[in-house]
């Protein structure tokens, strides 16, 4: 019963959003408030709607109801109540349910919070919005309802993939579809502004909280996924330039670069027409990412069982979005109005560098991730573009871009001075010098740009404290002075800072990781011992396990370091009940130095085992440094001038009491 | 400066980033992609001795043979034609003699790969999906599993 009212309040919502779409844009023709406001209220309804919906759908699982054919694909009896939960959006039609919830969640935003919007805007993006849920709520209504009832009922259900039954994959999804779906608020007012044919500082400064809150997500959710892909799937890697993980990067740095140019269109007006094409295209990104994933035209260790007639569906949704936003900027982008001239150095200046290398970086991913589909369709020939391509592509892009960061911030808007940016820069300059000097010295191994490429993530770390060293005055002014210059630095300033050192710290990490990451193939019995990093590991002892739905062979590895005993790591084999499927689970000692990472392979012909055994150096940083960005896009988002002052120019000062 | 010169110094700016990556592109393309061949294509020699490849097909029945220590060897086929292999590392959990599964490595001169990468298939019912289609393009039949793409491909190094 439950069940069918989930269902029921899914068409509802259907159906709202239809009348969403159709009555604001309507009225916003009319400039009728009252078919305006409408759209406020169908939108908070909409999302509730959807919310008894998700919710019906939580409680099935929850309670284990095995005559819903979607509970009975991917739950099973015996799984933890928070895999239960989990298992609701591990599948294709649980997560679109998810992702037409979040859709939602961000109308219902914009109607509530949205009251110093312009109305006609705000109808405008409200009605764009209910498009895009239109079209994923129809989706999922006639391609993936997960809804449908099996009669009879069977006894249990076939479980969820065992190795997605873990605690960071259960919130790496709603992360990053918050992320994907967040970009949809950036496109809604990108087409809003095209049918209205004018932006101005105003409409950046409502785009830019939601592309960050975004963005947040994004780098929050791309992080725990290479986490989980890292520790879980026992491959000793954190990224594989895996199409799928390519789908949700690709967006990131579209929306990276689309929130440093709507920085430039907020604070002087300029690239109106660059940002609102970035966030058409980041958006598109984010719906090319779930086609790749649901449509099967791609393999990955994400791949959603699939059907091509939902693969069909997504791309004609796909190419409706993209392909008419794209003929709307055609038609309407002349219209804009110029904004404010600038230098080539200035920070105006930077941030265009910024965009032109995040978002060449991001189409050579693209080429690598579509150029197999493509040569296939055209000549039959099966490749794969794996890490040597990137390595060739991506890389050397970013590396002008980490060179530049550090000068960016420093930079004044409308002309810059180079030179004295450069002599600012001096002392994060000679810190990154030092860190070559001495990596290279001390590990005297592994390519040569390995030290250059830890400096750069030095320097740019460096670059970002001295910012803030410099704008309060740290060494110049005494103390207590420079503390409370500190204290009255705008929050968005100190984001910005932190953000950048994130990307430092995880420059570093990746550089570091992927240079001197240790390998060690070996095979071991009871008893045997072998030596890797400054680590001795000893084969002690093999057992069987039973977990609460899996049986385990664990190994005992005795770590000692320098002679003392530092840990014992039990890397194991699992075989779940249900589906039955092994799994390998990977032994772990992280620590600061870098991570000790082993797994337990094939038994040997004479006893014992073999092992893999991986020192990752400095492999926590790459994470710590995304969770750092994290934390700096909140720091951001909490500052007061991206909330006061957005109404229009004319009205600001009034706007700015309310 | 002028709004023409501004623009002019932005669309520099932007193709010579973009030349620059297109070339990269074209060399990355050249040099790093790997083709999926069959054991069949290795046998009707339409792979260079030393050429990097990606062979998909079934792990024969009988053929797994481990070596001292962690070196193991295995056949390739595709029910006509066969490949050995021959691998030096921790096999992935879903590695099965009668399974799909994807060699990656150099052809030797002897008609032997020597790998460096083995993926397998990640479930009962799935077979990687190129190896699927290799093998139902060369009239093989697959019964029922190969069209069950319920789960994932796994992979290691």
């Amino acid at each position: 019963m439950i069940i069918e009212f989930g269902h029921f309040a899914l068409i509802l919502a259907v159906m709202v959003s239809a009348f969403q779409l159709v009555v604001p844009a309507y009225g916003a023709h009319k400039r009728d408030a009252r078919l305006m406001e409408v759209g406020d209220r169908a939108a908070v309804t909409q999302f509730f709607l959807i919310l008894i919906a998700f919710v019906a759908l939580v409680h099935a699982y929850v309670v284990s109801d095995f005559s819903v054919a979607n509970v009975v694909a991917n739950s099973h009896s015996t799984k933890p109540l928070i895999y239960r939960i989990s298992g609701v959006w591990g599948n294709h039609e649980g997560s679109m349910l998810l992702w037409v919830l979040i859709v939602a969640l961000f109308g219902a935003l914009v109607a509530l919070f949205g009251s110093n919007l312009p109305a006609t805007l705000k109808a405008h993006v409200l009605s764009v919005q209910a498009a895009i849920g239109l079209a994923f709520g129809l989706f999922i209504l006639f391609t993936s309802n997960p809804f449908e009832r099996l009669d009879p009922a069977p006894f249990d259900g076939r479980g969820l993939n065992p190795i997605l039954q873990d605690p960071a994959l259960a919130f790496h999804p709603p992360f990053l579809y918050a992320g994907y779906v967040g970009f949809s608020m950036a496109f809604s007012f990108a087409i809003a502004a095209l049918i209205e044919g004018r932006t101005d500082a105003a409409w950046a400064r409502w785009v830019r909280p939601w592309t960050l809150a975004a963005w947040m997500c994004l780098t929050i959710g791309i992080a725990m996924g290479s986490w989980w892909a890292y520790y879980e799937l026992g491959w000793g890697g954190w990224w594989f330039w895996d199409p799928v993980e390519n789908a949700s990067f690709m967006p990131w740095l579209a929306g990276t670069a689309l929130l440093h140019s709507a920085l430039v269109m907020e604070k002087r007006e300029a690239l109106k027409v660059w940002t609102i094409l970035l966030a058409i295209l980041t958006f598109s990104l984010s719906l090319m990412g779930a086609f790749l994933v649901r449509s099967g035209v791609l393999t990955s260790v994400h791949a959603f069982a699939v059907d091509p007639q939902r693969g069909t569906v997504i791309l004609a949704i796909m190419l409706v979005f993209i392909g008419g936003a794209l003929a709307l900027f055609a038609a309407r982008a002349g219209e804009l109005r110029q904004g404010g001239l600038f230098a080539p150095v200035s920070r105006e200046g930077g941030l265009v560098l910024n965009n032109i290398l995040l978002t060449v970086s991001c189409a050579t991913v693209l080429v690598g991730t579509l150029y197999p589909l493509a040569l296939e369709a055209m000549t039959g020939d099966k490749i794969s573009v794996g890490a040597p391509f990137f390595n060739m592509t991506f890389v050397p892009l970013m590396i002008p871009l980490l060179v530049a960061l550090p000068f960016g911030p420093f930079l004044a808007w409308k002309r810059g001075d180079l030179y004295g940016v450069a002599q600012r820069l001096t002392f994060a300059a000679v810190v990154a010098l030092i860190v070559l000097v001495a990596s290279a010295a001390w590990v005297q191994r592994g390519p040569w740009l390995a030290p250059f490429a830890i400096a750069l993530g030095v320097f740019v770390m460096m670059g970002s404290v001295w910012e803030i060293g410099y704008r309060v005055k740290a060494g110049v002014v005494p103390w207590p002075e420079a503390m409370r210059r500190l204290r009255n630095l705008p929050r968005s300033v100190v984001g910005t800072m932190l953000a950048h050192f994130g990307v430092g710290l995880a420059v570093v990490g990746i550089a570091a990781t992927s240079a001197y990451r240790i390998e060690t193939i070996v095979a071991m019995r009871q008893g045997d011992h072998v030596e890797t990093a400054g680590y001795v590991l000893t084969f002690k002892d093999a057992s069987k396990a039973r977990g609460p739905n899996y049986t385990e062979d664990l190994v005992t590895l005795e770590v000692t370091r320098g002679g003392k005993l530092v840990t014992t790591l039990t890397p194991s084999k699992r075989l779940y009940d249900a589906p039955p499927m092994p799994t390998t689970e990977a032994g772990i000692l992280a620590s600061w130095r870098g991570d000790l990472y082993t797994v337990v392979g094939d038994p040997q012909k004479g006893g014992g085992y073999a092992f893999r055994i991986y020192f990752n150096p400095l492999v926590r940083f790459i994470w710590i440094g995304a969770l750092i960005m994290f934390i700096g896009g909140g720091i951001s988002l909490s500052d007061r001038r991206l909330r006061v002052g957005a109404p229009v120019r004319s009205r600001r000062r009034a706007g700015a009491v309310a | 400066m002028t709004r023409k010169q501004r623009r002019g110094t932005i669309i520099i700016a932007a193709v010579s980033v973009l030349a620059l990556a297109t070339i990269l592109t074209m060399f990355a393309l050249r040099d790093s992609i790997v083709f999926f061949h069959t054991p069949s294509d290795v046998a009707e020699q339409k792979v260079n001795v030393g050429q990097r490849i990606r062979l998909g097909g079934l792990v024969e029945q009988g053929s797994v043979k481990r070596g001292g220590g962690t070196s193991v060897e295995f056949v390739v086929t595709d029910t006509l034609k066969t490949v050995a292999v021959s691998y030096k590392g921790v096999l992935p959990d879903l590695f099965r003699e009668g399974q799909g599964v994807v060699a990656e490595g150099v052809l030797e001169p002897s008609g032997h790969l020597l790998a460096d990468t083995v993926l397998a298939k990640h479930d009962e019912n799935y077979m990687p999906p190129e190896v699927a289609e290799a093998l139902k393009a060369k009239g093989v039949n697959l019964g029922k599993s190969a069209s069950h793409p319920d789960a994932q491909a796994s992979k290691t190094q």
